[in-house]
């Protein structure tokens, strides 16, 4: 919110120094967003008056004025034409600096030399109007020379940009910040609001709460004698100063009323309002207003959003029409307009929470709503009521506040809370004795009563934000530790005897991203939410976890999978000529419920009542190999480097059949040999989403990819790992000799390999070197060689013990399936 | 291929969509195109001849030639899907590759140097300073209800509060009841909810993950980020522990000459709140345009843990107290390695990925 500098300073003595003012406005939570110097550079503007009117030739736009502004005639070249001779207008002299850093030069246009700038009400930072010169003519006692400052009484003046904390309803205005202030300067807090004195009950109006749960008071006072007009320039120019716009005097007195004090008022055309009667009540379904900016709004019906109940408080009149949503905004019908001579004023406390959920539902935000929705002061109508009639008055020499209304519904109660010098200790950490938490409190504008080192206090209506009990405590106490400072607070480091640490899954996963680097693979981050279309890649068949709310359409389906994003990733960096290279992410991907045994409920709902099936989140490493050779085969050599670097048992990489997106006969399952968990997939991105995705797609292109499940490869009891007790390599010589086998292709590799690992225990390796198929060989089969390698840790291997084992080595092959290629 | 004529339209149809639908390959495919219905065909020619006619008979012969092309093309369309589709199984089958087979000993990579991202760089160092300061670590997941993410959190339905965070809901369950989670703060709920149920308070963690704001992405700002939240629940912590943690960190995280500053602010969740703000790494606190001119930069939110909030999860405040506070990591990162633009964290330029190690 923005407050001019000099109505803070109508409440309490501040600072000179707008920096330290700054600085202390910070420490109490009133951050200031920006500080603006207003009113600066308008010294040198003096009035001039219009004496001579030429045209210049061959020009249509502008013309040459001679004025007077008190030291003889001075020649200005003119772009307006709102004035005529005689008018005096505001004239800003040669090397003057306007607000805004504009400095007036001596010009020349068309021949014509012109020594100033006559100024229009914009160009001078006093307003919007930029049609033409500001005319100061029917200013009395207006002579040339005389500055403008002094004719307008124009002070310079800062206006603050605050933010206060979201939840404060008493810091949206210039008596909460002030009292802030008061507080932390312990100075005085002026109000110069006069309380106002009930004017009684006699006049034709009529005031009437029929729920009284959505409106706490209300109050309607009967104003007469109004003529609407412009605001007195101070008027004017402190809503102008607060980013708000001037519209005329009885709107303008309503808003600096709600800018002065927190609470929104709302005048009505008492000729408009059948029955002179403003009622409140909860809106019937379906029933529907035109408001003030000209759309029509459906009432009493509940919106999408979780806790919306559809409860809308609604003005009526004696008709029981709607005339206006209750603390949100008024009715087309009933504004005021130019010729309204008596006023309505509705001053009401509304349910925060049903004027929350009212705007938020029909997106309507307004100044009013904002302070209703936290809670206005409604201790304090009356004198809010008294200062509207009072600023009215300054135009309206004729206002009579004839009658005030009244009706009452449920309030708020007030909480009463104890705090002791030990609770505020205990919670920050610091001593403060009870006399200034009593002083603090008081300057608070809390009751305060002290008993020895405790303090019992009740919160003014003008902080609904403080709760009752040991919450409301904690309220007082964080009101007190902002005023006292939170800088003067103790610090202190604390220290537990339970170790900090990161746990085994933590751990594992550092050794796969260290593992995943030193492979040479860069970390990438591709985004969770991913296109329909993109969907349709990695899961045709699967349920979408889709988001309601989507910025984009890119962006609203959860990812199942990494494919594309990394395939995206790689053929983005393609594009730029950088192809050469390998990605890799360690992240989260989700799957829908009804796509999945695994359940995962959690507590959800209004209250956490509802138990909830969500999605199953499953940690994955991905990696893209995109570099020159790269295919599947360098993603399953890659997966057999990282198990190593795992420390896994053994496992195998069996061919499966295609998983979507994945080159559906270049792809495998890598399973735990010991347990037959699949733990990842490793393969090739299927070549026509490789196509897809690159514009510049070398022929040949493969993309390595590869998955692995992270959750299951942490948990030790699915994926085994070596035993933590290795045997040291033998000191004796090894026997190492190839062993070609004859084998059919559907019998894999490892399959072979494994059988020949387990055949005897003299089997130190059985490594694959080479594949061969073609030539003599029928289709079905092909040759696959392993270097063997045999050993003892008691001795070194003798003939018969070699000629043994080969025997193991070749019967644990037959049964495998393969046969000495001879 | 004959000639067409009106009379004999149906007999070419019906040829054509033979030949077609003998058609082999897409080669072949392609030329019966070219010959059938392409410029020189007689179907081509019989649509110039047209123009001799009457207005009448024009219109009339005009649509029948019209839905005879069209019926040829319709076949076209038939066969050129089928014939893709046993193309791409013809080349997938000869790509056929048992990946049991693959022989690593024979397999070649390029030596390059690999590189962490900037992000879990930037969170495992964030990590190993609280574990040194005595933090365990902790995670929850992604997606997450109203309850954890909000509820326990001191947030209630249709609270305004709740407009503080720009959510991100799921078609799942009631309207607005899942969520993609706005902040790390669930994971306390879910820690402190273990903690209550198995008797192992006290808690000292730090949570790292990754949350998500429905907020057009920015210089400042992505749509999904990285955050990192603290929480300590035990016997006799205050306002002081609060302070001295986060300026432990900030010296220790950012170097000696960085401090730590608390000013008043609102959330929900913690009672007394605050921001707070470190010297600006930019200018060393002498005041720059990154810091405004003030030598301080806001860095993240804190506070004592609200009492509402432990009632959510049922802990005795009259035996414990407990302080939150959180930040953004991305934000840390973008600090520390002074990335004028968030973006490119999520471009994965490969130009910028090499930079960080």
């Amino acid at each position: 919110m923005k407050v001019a500098l000099s109505w803070l300073r109508e409440f309490v003595d501040l600072p000179q120094d707008i920096s330290s003012l700054v600085r202390e406005m910070d420490d109490l939570g009133l951050v200031i967003e920006g500080v603006e110097h207003v009113g600066e550079g308008l010294e040198q503007v003096v009035i001039a008056r219009i004496d001579e009117i030429r045209a210049i030739e061959g020009a249509d736009r502008i013309r040459h004025v001679i004025v007077d502004a008190g030291n003889g005639p001075v020649e200005i070249v003119c772009g307006a034409t709102n004035f005529a001779l005689g008018d005096f207008v505001p004239l800003a002299p040669v090397g003057a600096v306007l607000p805004g850093g504009f400095e007036i030069a001596l010009r020349k246009m068309r021949g014509v030399v012109s020594n100033g700038m006559l100024c229009s009400g914009k160009e001078l930072g006093l307003g919007d109007d930029h049609s033409g010169l500001m005319l100061l003519t029917h200013k009395p006692g207006i002579a040339p020379g005389q500055r403008l400052i002094d004719v307008l009484s124009l002070e310079s003046d800062v206006v603050l940009d605050i933010s206060p904390e979201g939840n404060r309803p008493d810091a949206w205005s210039v008596v909460g910040i002030a009292r802030d202030l008061a507080a932390r300067f312990q100075t005085p807090l002026r109000d110069p609001a006069r309380p106002g004195s009930d004017t009684g009950a006699m006049g034709g109006a009529r005031a009437s709460i029929q729920s009284p749960e959505l409106c706490g008071a209300l109050l309607v006072a009967e104003l007469s004698g109004v003529v609407v007009t412009s605001s007195p320039s101070t008027i004017a120019r402190r809503l102008e100063m607060a980013g708000m716009r001037s519209i005329n005097n009885v709107v303008d007195a309503s808003n600096y009323v709600m800018l002065e004090r927190g609470q929104p008022t709302h005048p009505y055309d008492a000729a408009a309002v059948a029955g002179q009667h403003i009622g409140v009540r909860r809106a019937v379904d379906g029933e529907s207003l035109e408001t003030l900016d000209g759309v029509t709004r459906v009432l009493g019906r509940a919106g999408r959003g979780w806790g919306d109940t559809g409860i809308d408080c609604v003005i009526t009149d004696g008709n029981d029409a709607v005339i206006g949503i209750a603390g949100v905004m008024g009715g087309a019908s009933s504004e005021i307009r130019d010729a309204t001579t008596n006023v309505l004023l509705e001053v009401a406390f509304f349910d925060p929470m049903t004027i929350a959920r009212t705007s938020k539902r029909l997106g309507l935000r307004s100044e009013a709503s904002h302070r209703f929705e936290r809670g206005v002061d409604f201790a304090n109508a009356l004198t809010a009521t008294a200062r509207f009639v009072e600023i009215l008055s300054l135009s309206c020499p004729d206002l009579v506040w004839v009658a005030t209304q009244r009706s009452e519904g449920l309030l708020p109660e007030l909480p009463a809370i104890t705090v002791s010098e030990q609770d505020v200790e205990r919670l920050l950490g610091t001593a403060i004795p009870a006399d200034e938490i009593a002083r603090i409190l008081s300057a608070l504008h809390f009751s305060v009563t002290i008993h020895g080192a405790s303090v019992s206090v009740t919160a003014p209506a003008s902080r609904l934000d403080i709760r009752s009990g040991v919450a409301g405590r904690a309220d007082v106490i964080e009101e007190i530790a902002r005023v006292y400072g939170y800088g003067r607070l103790a610090r202190r480091v604390p220290t537990w005897s339970q170790p900090g640490g990161l746990n085994v899954a933590q751990r594992f996963r550092r050794t796969v991203r260290a593992s995943a680097t030193g492979m040479g693979w860069l970390e990438a981050w591709t985004p969770s939410l991913i296109s329909d279309e993109d969907f349709s890649v990695v899961a045709p068949e699967g349920t979408a976890v889709r988001v309601t709310n989507p910025l984009a359409s890119q962006e609203s389906i959860m990812r199942t999978s990494m494919l594309v994003g990394l395939t995206d990733a790689w053929a983005s960096n393609a594009d730029r000529g950088h192809g050469e290279v390998a990605l890799f992410e360690m992240g989260v991907v989700a799957t829908h419920p009804s796509d999945t045994s695994i359940q995962r409920e959690s507590a959800g709902g209004v209250g956490g009542a509802t138990r909830l099936r969500l999605p199953v989140e499953t940690s994955v490493l991905s990696a893209v190999l995109g570099r020159e050779g790269d295919d599947a085969r360098v993603a399953v050599a890659s997966v057999a480097a990282l198990a190593e670097r795992w420390g896994l048992a053994e496992y195998e990489v069996r061919s499966a059949p295609g998983l979507p997106g994945w080159h559906p006969t270049r792809m495998a399952e890598i399973i735990d040999c010991g347990t037959g968990t699949v733990f990842g997939y490793v393969g090739e991105v299927d070549p026509e989403v490789v196509a897809q995705r690159s514009t510049r797609v070398i022929p040949g292109q493969r993309l390595g990819f590869l998955q692995i499940d992270l959750n299951v490869l942490s948990n030790t009891q699915k994926v085994l790992r070596r035993p933590l007790l290795t045997p040291v390599p033998s000191r004796f010589p090894s026997v190492i000799f190839d062993l070609s086998l004859l084998a059919p292709k559907l019998v894999s590799a490892s399959v072979i390999q494994r059988a020949l690992r387990s055949s005897s225990p003299l089997v130190e390796s059985a490594t694959l070197f080479d594949t061969f198929s073609g030539g003599a060989l029928s289709d079905d089969i092909r040759s696959v060689t392993f270097a063997i390698r045999l050993s003892s840790d008691e001795r070194t291997l003798n003939e018969d013990e070699v000629l043994i084992a080969r025997g193991q080595l070749l019967a644990a092959a037959a049964a495998a399936g393969a046969e000495l290629r001879l | 291929m004959v000639d067409v004529s009106l009379d004999n339209l149906d007999a070419v149809v019906a040829q054509c969509v033979g030949a077609i639908s003998d058609a082999s390959s897409l080669d072949s495919l392609l030329s019966l195109e070219a010959e059938m219905v392409g410029k020189r065909s007689p179907f081509t020619a019989l649509q110039k001849s047209l123009g001799s006619l009457s207005p009448d008979e024009r219109k009339s012969a005009g649509a029948q030639l019209q839905a005879a092309r069209q019926r040829v093309e319709e076949a076209f369309a038939t066969r050129r899907t089928s014939l893709a589709a046993e193309h791409r199984i013809a080349v997938l089958e000869a790509d056929r590759l048992d990946l049991g087979d693959v022989v690593s000993a024979r397999v070649r990579v390029p030596v390059r140097a690999g590189h962490p991202g900037i992000i879990s760089l930037t969170q495992e160092s964030l990590e190993d300073t609280f574990v040194g300061m005595g933090f365990v670590v902790a995670e929850g997941p992604e997606i997450e209800t109203d309850w954890y993410n909000f509820e326990a959190l001191n947030i209630p339905p249709a609270h305004p509060a709740r407009g503080m965070w720009d959510t991100f809901y799921l078609d799942i369950g009631e309207p607005e009841t899942v969520l993609l989670r706005t902040h790390t703060s669930p994971t306390q709920i879910h820690l402190m909810e273990e903690a209550v149920a198995q008797g192992t308070l006290p808690l000292h963690a730090v949570m790292p993950g990754r949350c998500y704001r429905r907020d057009t992405p920015d210089a400042r700002h992505l749509a999904s980020f990285h955050q990192i939240e603290g929480l300590v629940v035990d016997e006799g912590i205050t306002f002081a522990d609060l302070a001295g943690t986060i300026e432990t960190f900030t010296r220790a995280f950012f170097g000696p000459d960085i401090t730590s500053r608390l000013r008043p602010a609102y959330f929900p969740f913690t009672e007394p709140s605050a921001e707070f703000e470190i010297t600006c790494t930019i200018c060393r606190g002498a005041g720059c345009r990154t810091c405004s001119q003030t030598g301080w930069i806001e860095l993240g939110g804190c506070g004592m843990v609200d009492p509402a909030v432990f009632a959510a999860v049922g802990i005795d405040t009259d035996r414990y107290s407990g302080f939150a506070f959180g930040f953004g990591i991305d934000r840390c990162a973008q600090m520390r390695h002074g990335i004028a633009d968030m973006r490119a964290i999520t471009e994965n330029d490969v130009r910028f990925l090499e930079l960080f190690s």
